[in-house]
Parts: C-alpha cells; sequence; structure tokens
C-alpha cells in the first residue's frame, strides 16, 4: 500500500506556508521582520515558496542596531536584490539621534532592548498591520507561550494571560484599528528542524554561521566577538580563536561557540551533540529568569 | 537514546522521520508536569542551561527531588504560583519521530485550554492518579479527547510507586474506565499504561518492578502509533485560501488557488465541483514551488489550477465530482464556549470556517451537557466559560461542510464576538 505520510520536515513546511498564505489573505499591510539571522533567511525561503510563482507579496523589514557584523549586512543586501524583493530599515542610531530612546552605558550596554522601540515606530509608521517573525516556541520559555497569530494592542504590547485560543488550523486575525498582529509560522520547528530544512532546501547562509577565525573574549560564559563599540572590562583579554555563530543578532548579544564546522552536516552533528540551548549563548537572555517575557510584553520581536 | 543515536539525526534517517502532535490531560497533582519532564529529561530532550536552572530552582523550593516540572512552566505568574496558566508547547524528538506536546492546565476553569490543545492532537495522554482512580475530571478529559476527535488515546495510571506497583490497583482502574468511555468511546484507540513519573518506570525505560505488565511504554507508544490515517483521505476538500496571480509577462495567464489540502487525494484530471458557484471542471495541474505533482493529499499546501475559467474566490470550496460536502446555512454543532462574556440565545457572532468568513446567530441551544455526568440539561439561554453544549445556528451564507467526525476541518468553525474581537467557541459540527 501507498505511505501517504508526510515527513515531519514537509509537515512544518506545509503549515509555515499555510500561515504565511493566511497573513497575505487577512491583512493589508503585512511585512516580514528579518534580522539576517538563518531563521528569517528559512522565513523568505518559506515564503517565496508559499507564494510562486509570484514574488513575495511584503516587504522585508530589518531593525538595524548599527551594531551589526558586516557579513550580515552583505548577505542582506544581496538577498533582497537576488529575489527581488523590498527593503525597509528601521534604525536604532535614528531613535537614539531622535531622543526617542538612550543609550545604555556601562560594560554589558547593549542596543537590544532598544530595538523595540524602533520596531514600534516602524511599524506605525508604515502602518504594518502584522508582522511576520521567526520566533520558534522552543527557543524559550515564554516564545513556548506564543500563539501563531500574537495579537497586539495599540501600545504593540503582549498580554501572555489573556491570549485567544488557537484552535485546528483557524487563524483570528481580527482586530481594531492601529492594534497589530506578530505571526510566527515556524512555531512549530526546533533548532535541530532548521539546520535540516536549510541542508534539505540547500539555502545560503551568511558566512558567520561556519567555523572562521576573529578576535573574541570570554565573559560569564559566553565568547563574545571584539568590535570598537563592545566595551571590555581590564580583566578581559581578546584572543584570536576559530569561531561560528549559532544565532545571529547585533554584535553586543551574540554569543559565538568554538567550532571548526564549515559544511551544514558538521553543523548539525555538532548540534545533536551539543548539551546546551540555542539561547544559552544569548547575552541578553542573561539579564533575568524572565527577561524574555518582559521585553516581548513591551513589544519585542 | 544514547550519544550515539542522537548524531543519527544527520543520516538520512532523520529526513524521513513522521511527526505527532500529543496533548497531555490531567488534574491538578496527578503529575502532568512531571510526566513531560521526565520525557524530555529520559530522552535526553533537555540541555544543561535548561537542566541547570531547574537545578537551582529545585534546591530554592526545598524539593527532595530534581523538580521536573519546573521544565514546563513558562511565565512568570506559573512559576511564582506553581500552576500552568496557559497552553504551553513542547517539542523532542527520537530517531523515530519527532512530536509536538500540547501541555494543558487541569484546572476545572481550564477546559477551553484543553480543548485548544485537543484540536490538532493525534493522540492525548490521560493521566490518572492511581491512588485516586477515576475521578469526574478523568471522565472529562476523556469525553473532551473523545468531542475533539482525537484518534489516539493512552490512559497513563502514574504513581504506581505509592502503591507498591500493584497489578489489581491498575486493573481496577482500567475496568472503571473501560465502563465510562463505552458510552463515549466505541472503537477508539485506546491503551492503557502503568507508570510512575516520578521515577521513571515505562515512561521511557521499561519497568524493573511491574513484570506483570508486558506492553510498551509510553515513549514506545507514541513512536509506534500509526497515523497514517489520522487525515480523511477519502473526501476530497480544498478550501481556497489565496490566489496566486504573478501578472508577470511569463505567468502572464496564470491563477492558482492556494490552500492547505482538507480531505482526499488530488491528482490532475480529477473532477471536481466549485463552490458557492456549484460549476463542474477538471484539476488541470497541482503546481508547488518544486514543480508540479501527480498527486496531493493532506496536510500538503499547494496551488490548483483549474481547466476552466470560473469566478473563485477565498472562501470558496473545491470538492471532489464523487463524493459533495453538506452545503447550507442551518448548522447543528457542538461548542465549547471559551469566552468570560457567555453566549446569549439570538446572539450574532463573526464565523471562521476554513478559509470562509460568514456571521451567524444562535437561533436555538438544544442543551447543557454536565461532562462529567454526560447529564443533557435542556431549557438554558446561555452557555457560560468552559460549558460545552449542542447548539443551532443560522448563517449568512452557506457554508460547504462535512460532520466533524468525517472530516476534523471540514467540520469544525469557529466564533468570534465581534465587539471584541477575541475567540469565543469552538464549534464541532453535527
Amino acid at each position: 500500500m501507498k505511505d501517504y505520510n508526510l515527513t515531519h520536515l514537509r509537515e512544518l513546511e506545509s503549515e509555515a506556508s499555510y500561515v504565511l498564505r493566511e497573513v497575505a489573505a487577512q491583512f493589508e499591510r503585512p511585512a516580514l521582520l528579518f534580522s539576517g539571522g538563518k531563521d528569517s533567511i528559512v522565513l523568505v525561503h518559506l515564503s517565496r515558496k508559499a507564494f510562486h510563482p509570484a514574488s513575495i507579496p511584503f516587504p522585508l523589514v530589518h531593525i538595524d542596531t548599527g551594531h551589526n557584523f558586516e557579513e550580515a549586512i552583505i548577505f542582506r543586501n544581496k538577498l533582497v536584490k537576488k529575489f527581488n524583493a523590498r527593503l525597509v530599515v528601521g534604525s536604532v542610531q535614528e531613535s537614539i539621534d531622535n531622543g526617542r530612546v538612550v543609550e545604555e552605558k556601562g560594560i554589558n550596554a547593549s542596543r537590544n532592548v532598544l530595538q523595540t522601540v524602533t520596531l514600534l515606530d516602524t511599524i506605525e509608521k508604515y502602518k504594518f498591520d502584522a508582522a511576520i517573525g521567526g520566533g520558534r516556541r522552543d527557543e524559550e520559555k515564554a516564545r513556548a507561550k506564543e500563539r501563531f497569530f500574537s495579537h497586539r494592542d495599540e501600545f504593540g504590547q503582549w498580554d501572555p494571560k489573556n491570549q485567544r485560543p488557537e484552535l485546528w488550523n483557524i487563524f483570528n486575525g481580527k482586530k481594531r484599528m492601529g492594534e497589530h498582529f506578530r505571526v510566527f509560522p515556524i512555531s512549530n520547528w526546533t533548532e535541530m528542524d532548521i539546520w535540516q530544512y536549510i541542508l534539505q532546501e540547500n539555502i545560503e547562509l551568511p558566512s558567520l554561521y561556519f567555523t572562521h577565525e576573529r578576535e573574541v573574549f570570554f565573559r560569564d560564559g559566553v565568547w563574545l566577538a571584539k568590535a570598537p563599540f563592545m566595551a571590555m572590562k581590564p580583566t578581559e583579554k581578546a584572543e584570536k580563536l576559530r569561531v561560528r555563530c549559532r544565532t545571529v543578532g547585533d554584535i553586543s548579544c551574540t554569543g559565538l561557540v568554538l567550532s571548526t564546522a564549515d559544511n551544514l552536516e558538521d553543523i548539525i552533528r555538532e548540534i545533536a551533540a551539543t548539551r546546551v540551548t540555542e539561547r544559552g549563548g544569548r547575552y541578553d537572555d542573561k539579564r533575568s529568569e524572565a527577561a524574555m517575557e518582559d521585553r516581548k510584553k513591551e513589544g519585542y520581536f | 537514546m544514547t550519544e550515539t543515536t542522537i548524531t543519527d539525526f544527520s543520516s538520512k534517517g532523520y529526513l524521513n522521520m513522521q511527526l505527532l502532535r500529543f496533548t497531555t490531560a490531567g488534574s491538578v497533582d496527578d503529575g502532568k508536569s512531571t510526566l513531560i519532564g521526565r520525557l524530555l529529561y529520559d530522552s535526553k530532550s533537555l540541555f544543561e542551561d535548561q537542566l541547570d536552572a531547574v537545578k537551582r530552582a529545585s534546591v530554592q523550593k526545598g524539593s527532595e527531588h530534581l523538580n521536573l516540572a519546573l521544565f514546563t512552566d513558562g511565565l512568570r505568574a506559573e512559576r511564582e504560583q506553581g500552576i500552568t496558566i496557559d497552553v504551553a508547547y513542547r517539542y523532542f524528538a527520537t530517531p523515530n519521530r519527532k512530536f509536538i506536546i500540547a501541555d494543558t492546565p487541569g484546572h476545572i476553569q481550564y477546559t477551553r485550554n484543553m480543548v485548544t490543545g485537543a484540536s490538532t492532537a493525534n493522540a492525548a495522554i490521560i493521566l490518572i492518579d492511581a491512588r485516586n482512580g477515576v475521578i469526574e475530571q478523568t471522565y472529562r478529559h476523556a469525553y473532551i479527547a473523545y468531542l475533539l476527535g482525537i484518534p489516539h488515546i493512552v490512559v497513563c495510571i502514574n504513581k504506581m510507586d505509592l502503591l507498591d506497583y500493584r497489578q489489581d490497583v491498575f486493573e481496577k482502574i482500567k475496568a472503571d474506565f473501560n465502563a465510562f468511555v463505552a458510552k463515549v468511546l466505541p472503537g477508539e484507540d485506546l491503551r492503557f499504561i502503568p507508570i510512575s513519573a516520578l521515577k521513571g518506570d515505562n515512561v521511557v525505560k521499561p519497568s524493573q518492578k511491574m513484570d506483570w505488565y508486558k506492553e510498551s511504554t509510553l515513549l514506545e507508544t507514541l513512536e509506534t502509533i500509526p497515523i497514517d490515517k489520522d487525515h480523511d483521505m477519502v473526501h476530497q476538500r480544498f478550501p481556497v485560501q489565496y490566489i496566486i496571480r504573478p501578472e508577470t509577462d511569463k505567468y502572464h495567464d496564470y491563477r492558482g488557488y492556494a490552500g492547505r489540502i482538507a480531505g482526499g487525494i488530488l491528482h490532475p484530471g480529477d473532477e471536481v465541483i466549485v463552490f458557492p458557484a456549484g460549476i463542474k471542471t477538471k484539476i488541470q495541474q497541482i503546481d508547488t514551488f518544486n514543480g508540479p505533482l501527480d498527486e496531493a493529499f493532506p496536510p500538503m499546501s499547494v496551488t490548483i489550477l483549474l481547466n476552466d475559467d470560473i469566478d473563485i474566490s477565498r472562501g470558496d470550496l473545491i470538492a471532489g465530482a464523487g463524493d459533495l460536502p453538506k452545503t447550507g446555512s442551518d448548522i447543528d454543532l457542538m461548542v465549547c464556549w471559551m469566552n468570560p462574556r457567555p453566549m446569549q440565545l439570538n446572539g450574532k457572532y463573526a464565523l471562521k470556517h476554513n478559509t470562509r468568513d460568514v456571521r451567524c446567530v444562535i437561533d436555538k441551544i438544544e442543551f447543557v451537557l454536565n461532562i462529567n455526568t454526560l447529564e443533557e440539561i435542556p431549557g438554558r439561554t446561555s452557555l457560560a466559560m468552559n460549558e460545552i453544549g449542542r447548539i443551532h445556528l443560522h448563517t449568512t451564507k452557506p457554508l460547504f461542510f462535512d460532520p466533524y467526525t468525517v472530516n476534523r476541518q471540514t467540520g469544525s468553525l469557529i466564533l468570534i464576538d465581534e465587539a471584541t474581537n477575541e475567540t469565543v467557541a469552538a464549534g464541532m459540527i453535527l
């Protein structure tokens, strides 16, 4: 007898495709939040597949902290050109210059938290009514509570205790003027699924994800990249090591792992054997046990 | 799962894994969170940083054991109060399957979360505390699993360690449960497993203490439940979700109907009828990014091209010409009410059915169900949060549907309060 089972990757792809098409059908001005990281690159790939042979029916929005890895920006520009996509950039530097936010001071200063204001300002400026994000429920405990269609009030805030029930594959995107939705098509994917899918689909990634030599220093159990705007304690010494990124955020919060993996198969083997979560290396999550929940309530990604 | 098998994930085997979604139902203190923690812990799906965090928290709270329940509590309020507020989704994989757990709270007021978690599940785990046996809440969990059409039910009789792993305890509970479900779960795929989530017996590893139990452990059961029949493979159903019109020179006349197949196996050349137009045509092509397909089946997302140029929009249904859906504006259904504002007789609501949006009026509340006794209570004019009842509603435009027991996609709908935009009810069409 014929086997009518999809593999788990095909089923996850089909689910994401369904969600992306729902966004295009239910909202007037959707946008895809593009960080340059692997999850948002997978989202772009899924969007191309969902709307083929038409082009992606929404722009890519990059919230630029100004503290990027150069490779990520080069990759972003290449991708936009290759897929004939529209790019909108929201600049954290601009938010600082306009006095919308105040730059953090001190050794652990990061523009990660400031991004929320820039993100919400950008959503308001372009009147986006749905922002598609690459958040996954396996990433972090607050994200495990997210809906596919996550309602945000007129201040962009998330109310985790009062979320709409989400039944079957029926998504309720009804909202009032000024409110918007965050939509997470890859909610049900794990880090391993993402990498396997990248391998299966042969998706191009920034070189940051593969081993390279970089000046790094060690702080609180995490390797961080040396950069002009990264303040270092006198006791911290930079050294040249072979590293790669497991996630890509801005430089101030992206932990690097020591690795010699230079191809997808090796990365997958490395992840299969690793015993620390992906966000274990994210400096932004270490601030408190509920760091992500607090940021998300305010409107973070 | 040893380190060697973990690295098997990188082999082709991992690319051929299936996906099983299951939900867990249990009363407060039945050990549900502990069971999930145990599944994740023993299948080595927890990472060191998660483990360290829980170890720290366990010590802080003065727990004697590693408090596995702490793995599943996501929100600050949940950790503070030691309860689960909302449906949380957990993920783990073995070399055979990837699993999605919808972890739903057991409190009586949270029926709506259980219904939510159950709506997408292939399997339900119902937990029973061996010391308490079958209680009212067990009936409720079994009934919801039945109402939501979950194809496979695994009853785990937990805390066997506290009753010296006695077989007679297990058999008694099994008999009690069977006596109840004979009424509501006829023909259901039902299994019973004696476990201790705390000690790990029969969860991932076979118990050393219960040699009288010869069947599979919970994990083996979850890995081997056959799920290929869980979708409706008979009735061809394709709700139109989105119209793809590239409007480029290369695809000048391309008009594709994008959607996710809700039932049946589709082929190019199949005769179909488009609702509501009622026009007969044929499938010309089943298109995807990777090229056209010879056949497609649930739950695939595809794009369908038809032979004839017909006016079709989102919310229409393409159905096999040989087995038509029911059509109509008068719908009988079971609903679970999910909002603090009660359902009102004669109330008007927005209704979503597949990709179709209509409005409706509740014109009859047949009865409200006491889900602990299955007693039908007639004569009510409203339905409160977490209540389940049978109602009749009238829609502004016709729906094209199947009974929920035939097809979980074309048989389900949600109601939305137009004042608040909140999803207020889950409906299963009779």
